[in-house]
């Protein structure tokens, strides 16, 4: 059976959040995929207040951090149609137009929230650094959910998302030397590539690469 | 011995034997397994040491806690890049004479995680494996028989000469590198003395 969903909307939280934590900018998420699911976008430097008020109000009561992930979202280039309106001949005509806009590449932590007391959830809480590149921070919720601890561990081993705060920020699954995030979308793996009696797909590109098509290896 | 003679003496209740077949016959059937699983092939190893299949019949079934005390390393699941190095390491750790059953495709070629970036596309580029058990995981029986398989290979080794088994050699090394943690990937990928990149001539334009 699914969970109820929280008893009152996500707009409705977002206007309370906003008014609980001041200065904090948290706006609503909407998902146009088929699960609908929308999530709250919280700004890291409110993070920690936002995710104690969820915490402690008692009719919110998440006192369950069920997941911690990463997404990354690297840079995109995508046209937008706008509609100029531009004098030709004489006349005011409607123009459609495509423009080009570039949307920054950042990476984001999602949680996920629960309400064992209440019976409700899940409230999903992200967090969005500036760039993938050195301001990747966001604020660690460990504090708040002590269940936090490991899986933002995991996401910093996985995606280079840095959680100030953390009590213990290393690698969990990786080794400590590793000098790479390998779930992010532009990782590079080792070319170690071997033999491989039927392959397809992605494997197939690398098997052409290492044995040449009619080439001896 | 001539056959016909030792035939005849055990009828007379005489039994002979050589000093080989009796050193193999008990290293053969002691054979103390490191108690160490990696991944869902330990479980079935776990189930290949419970009473259904019993894997005392074989002498098999005092997984020692400390590889000093082992004879098997029994590789069972995915050895990650992470583990490899502690893999080698306890293997090192192990006294001669020692042997290493590469149980399931994990430990054997990667598996299914052959193509990851994480995963070490077997143990045998680290190790020198004695007998490859495939399955995903294999099944008890089949760890049996892998088990049964290293016996024979026990009992067919001569003691002297030129295919006397590596602990009998001078020159064969007790221990191999333990590779360490690159910032990519393990340094080195493999060792050269134990194990090669296949060279494969192959048209997969097709």
């Amino acid at each position: 059976m699914p969970a109820p969903a929280p008893v009152e909307s996500l707009e409705s939280i977002r206007d309370r959040l906003r008014a609980a934590v001041p200065g904090a900018d948290v706006r609503l998420e909407p998902n146009p995929a088929v699960p609908a699911q929308a999530s709250l976008v919280v700004d890291r430097d409110h993070a920690l207040a936002v995710a104690r008020y969820l915490r402690d109000t008692p009719d919110l009561a998440f006192d369950y951090c069920s997941n911690v992930t990463g997404v990354d979202w690297p840079e995109t280039v995508f046209q937008e149609k706008v509609k100029v309106r531009r004098v030709v001949d004489g006349v005011e005509q409607e123009f459609e137009e495509s423009v080009e806009r570039r949307r920054p590449g950042y990476l984001e932590a999602v949680y996920h929230l629960y309400s064992m007391r209440l019976r409700h959830g899940p409230l999903i809480l992200r967090q969005r650094t500036a760039n993938r590149a050195e301001d990747a921070r966001v604020t660690s919720l460990t504090p708040v959910w002590r269940s936090a601890e490991f899986q933002e561990r995991e996401a910093y081993d996985l995606f280079g998302i840095v959680f100030t705060g953390h009590p213990d920020l290393r690698r969990i699954l990786m080794w400590d030397e590793f000098a790479d995030y390998p779930m992010r979308k532009d990782y590079v793996e080792p070319d170690d590539y071997e033999y491989e009696p039927t392959p397809h797909d992605e494997v197939l590109t690398k098997a052409r690469r290492h044995y040449p098509p009619g080439g001896a290896a | 011995m001539d056959e016909g003679l030792r035939s005849e003496l055990s009828k007379q209740g005489v039994f002979t034997t050589t000093l080989q077949d009796l050193y193999n016959w008990s290293r053969r059937n002691s054979m103390w397994p490191l108690n160490f699983g990696l991944a869902c092939c330990a479980i079935e190893m776990i189930a290949a040491s419970m009473a259904r299949f019993d894997i005392a019949r074989f002498g098999a079934e005092v997984f020692r806690p400390s590889p000093r005390q082992a004879d098997l390393m029994i590789v069972a699941g995915t050895v990650t890049k992470k583990m490899a190095p502690l893999v080698v390491r306890l293997y090192n750790q192990m006294p001669e004479p020692k042997y290493v059953i590469a149980m399931g495709a994990c430990a054997i070629s990667g598996g299914p995680f052959k193509q990851g970036y994480n995963v070490l596309k077997g143990i045998d580029r680290y190790l020198p494996v004695d007998i490859h058990i495939p399955g995903c995981p294999p099944k008890p029986e089949a760890l049996l028989h892998g088990l049964i398989q290293l016996q024979q290979k026990i009992a067919a080794q001569p003691l002297t000469g030129e295919d006397r088994p590596r602990h009998l050699r001078e020159d064969a090394p007790a221990e191999f590198p333990v590779p360490a943690y690159g910032p990519y990937d393990l340094q080195p990928p493999h060792n050269p003395e134990v194990w090669r990149p296949p060279v494969v001539v192959r048209d997969t334009a097709g």
